[in-house]
């Protein structure tokens, strides 16, 4: 071969791409299924949906239930932590924002869109994980009334908003609906 | 190796005939026998020894316990107790390995305080301190993963709020957390997947071990007076001189170890995690291991949005950070003198430093209220303060006292001052310094 030749892709030159290439794309696609198996699996996802019978919670009463590992709180305020939520002005709130999955996803935090809706007011559904770090809040304690976390001291009024502490959010709330009088589906 | 060659001359046919072909003794000698030291190291330099029969040690007992685990939500919790009632010498085993971590902890942290005390990160040794950082995050890693295995309250909810850090990162910040978790909350793939990396992590401490040992064997050790080795004078063979020495410091540390695991061995542990794990219910009070306490108030110290950054961001951020800047610790140091020893103001700070750390430490134990926030607060700045202003600053205005022009001189000064050693005799290499 003259010298010449040696500038044109040769039989080396394409082994030296195709092995490259192969090396290359081969680690990216095996190393996928590596992460991929990390992510919550088939049947952690499947548990998503449960049924709750409230008939036996009061104006007063709370029920903790356990859903997709975390605890969900459903509680029957009583009217005094009703009014005391629905005086508290949007302005005085750390997170404006209702953090409520069954609504549109920029409502604001006003007592009503918190709630399970008109005429039931009185029906609180949350995720009971704070938005912190994730500790569960304890129910009917703190400075507002509401909920207070004992890991790092936030504290959520009767309608699960975050007033005071280190938690950015409002209790988020999850899809649910009433699906007779008595029986609320989460998920 | 500070540039000797190797002194390894193998006596037996047999020893000559594997030199030729793989030459490992030949390692060993010139790293551990012939390998000179400064001959003025105090107790200070043996941590380095000590923490690597701790690692041998947390591996052998953690390889054993491995054996009796049930990796499993439903089963854990009651196969830590049967290890403690039922396996022979469970409680034991278990007792060195759960106390081991701390112990680990303890003589790491010394390890860390001498080498900014002595100005041990400065140049040639950045990758040496560098690679010794990543041992930290190794060993923080892996005792945290290590004790959410027995699935206790503590252990959930540590995990639980650890995890719960992920979420602060914008955007990803879910997805990065259920990546970790397996699942919408800790659980069992989270159980599994901890298990797993807890196994695998001291072997990768083992790999960077070896690396760090390796960059010290290039450099040379640093010494009380910060000045470099400049001739044989300066110098002692490790074996017996620092081996021996290594081997006493390792003795009167593992009685306190002893008597930690024979006498009060849940004293650095929390009683809640004898409670097993209940995801509907949160202790009253969450603390993590005493060893995470000061970056635990550190997290919690920032309790203000600070401009597009939210508090939950914040603490995330300052608490890593405060690891993060360990990292560039060697740039961030500006002064010529190494050791602490000739810098009276560096010296002051220093020590400032270490109470700070220890106060943070207890602030890390108290809940999140009232006056403990601004001391958090206070507390956290001086720690930053120490690296980002005062290292940086004091080294440029502050006067050091005179060195000596060796190591030699450093001890003979030294001895001079003391009992009237004959002058002869503080020649010699023998003379402790």
């Amino acid at each position: 071969m003259s010298a010449t030749d040696t500038s044109e892709p040769n039989r080396r030159d394409f082994l030296y791409v195709a092995t490259g290439m192969a090396g290359v794309v081969g680690a990216g696609a095996l190393a996928w299924p590596f992460i991929d198996q990390m992510r919550p699996d088939a049947s952690t996802l499947a548990a998503s949906s449960i049924e709750v019978d409230v008939s036996s919670v009061t104006p007063g009463m709370s029920l903790t239930v356990k859903w997709r590992g975390k605890p969900v709180f459903i509680r029957n305020r009583t009217p005094e932590e009703i009014k005391a939520a629905q005086e508290v002005p949007l302005a005085e709130l750390k997170d404006p924002v209702a953090r409520n999955a069954n609504i549109a996803a920029d409502a604001p935090a006003n007592d009503i869109d918190r709630t399970a809706g008109e005429g039931k007011e009185n029906w609180m559904v949350m995720v009971g994980v704070c938005t912190h770090l994730g500790c569960v809040p304890l129910g009917q304690q703190g400075d507002f009334g509401g909920w207070f976390c004992p890991c790092h001291g936030s504290h959520y009024d009767t309608a699960g908003r975050i007033r005071k502490g280190p938690a950015p959010e409002n209790l988020h709330i999850p899809n649910f609906q009433f699906i007779s009088d008595t029986t609320i589906r989460v998920g | 190796m500070s540039g000797g060659h190797s002194t390894y001359s193998p006596k037996t046919g047999i020893g000559r005939w594997i030199d030729a072909r793989m030459p490992l003794p030949r390692l060993v000698h010139d790293s551990f026998v012939s390998y000179p030291v400064p001959r003025n190291l105090n107790y200070a330099y043996t941590f380095g020894g000590i923490l690597s029969i701790m690692l041998v040690a947390q591996i052998l007992t953690g390889v054993v316990l491995a054996m009796h685990y049930a990796n499993d939500t439903t089963l854990a919790f009651q196969s830590v107790e049967k290890i403690m009632r039922d396996v022979n010498s469970g409680w034991l085993l278990r007792y060195m390995h759960s106390n081991g971590a701390s112990f680990f902890f303890i003589a790491v942290y010394i390890h860390i305080m001498r080498g900014l005390y002595y100005g041990s990160y400065k140049a040639p040794r950045e990758l040496l301190w560098i690679l010794g950082c990543i041992i930290y995050l190794l060993m923080m890693a892996t005792g945290f993963m290590g004790y959410v295995l027995p699935w206790g309250q503590m252990s959930f909810w540590g995990a639980t709020v650890i995890t719960g850090f992920f979420t602060a990162i914008p955007l990803v910040g879910e997805w990065v957390q259920q990546l970790l978790l397996g699942g919408f909350a800790v659980d069992n793939p989270t159980l599994n997947r901890f298990f797993a990396l807890h196994y695998l992590l001291p072997f990768m401490i083992a790999g960077v071990v070896i690396l760090h040992v390796w960059a010290l064997h290039v450099v040379g050790q640093t010494n009380p007076t910060g000045i470099e080795v400049k001739s044989k004078t300066d110098t002692v063979a490790f074996t017996p001189y620092a081996t021996i020495k290594d081997g006493f410091a390792m003795v009167v540390f593992l009685a306190v170890f002893a008597y930690f695991i024979f006498y009060i061995p849940n004293y650095l542990g929390h009683p809640d995690n004898y409670i097993q794990a209940d995801s509907l219910k949160t202790p009253a009070h969450i603390v993590p291991e005493w060893y995470y306490l000061p970056f635990y108030a550190i997290l919690r110290a920032i309790t203000f949005n600070i401009g597009p950054i939210d508090s939950k961001l914040g603490g995330v951020l300052a608490m890593f950070g405060s690891i993060a800047v360990l990292f560039v610790v060697p740039w961030l140091d500006t002064s010529k003198v190494r050791s602490a020893v000739y810098r009276p103001w560096y010296k002051l700070f220093f020590w400032l430093f270490v109470i700070n750390a220890i106060f943070l430490g207890w602030l890390g134990s108290k809940p999140a209220e009232g006056l403990y926030i601004p001391l958090m607060q206070i507390s956290t700045l001086y720690y930053f303060a120490f690296f980002l202003i005062i290292m940086p600053v004091l080294g440029l205005i502050e006067t050091p006292r005179r060195l000596p022009n060796s190591i030699t001189e450093a001890v003979l000064e030294k001895n001079k001052g003391g009992s009237a050693h004959p002058a002869g005799a503080t020649a010699a290499p023998e003379t402790r310094g």
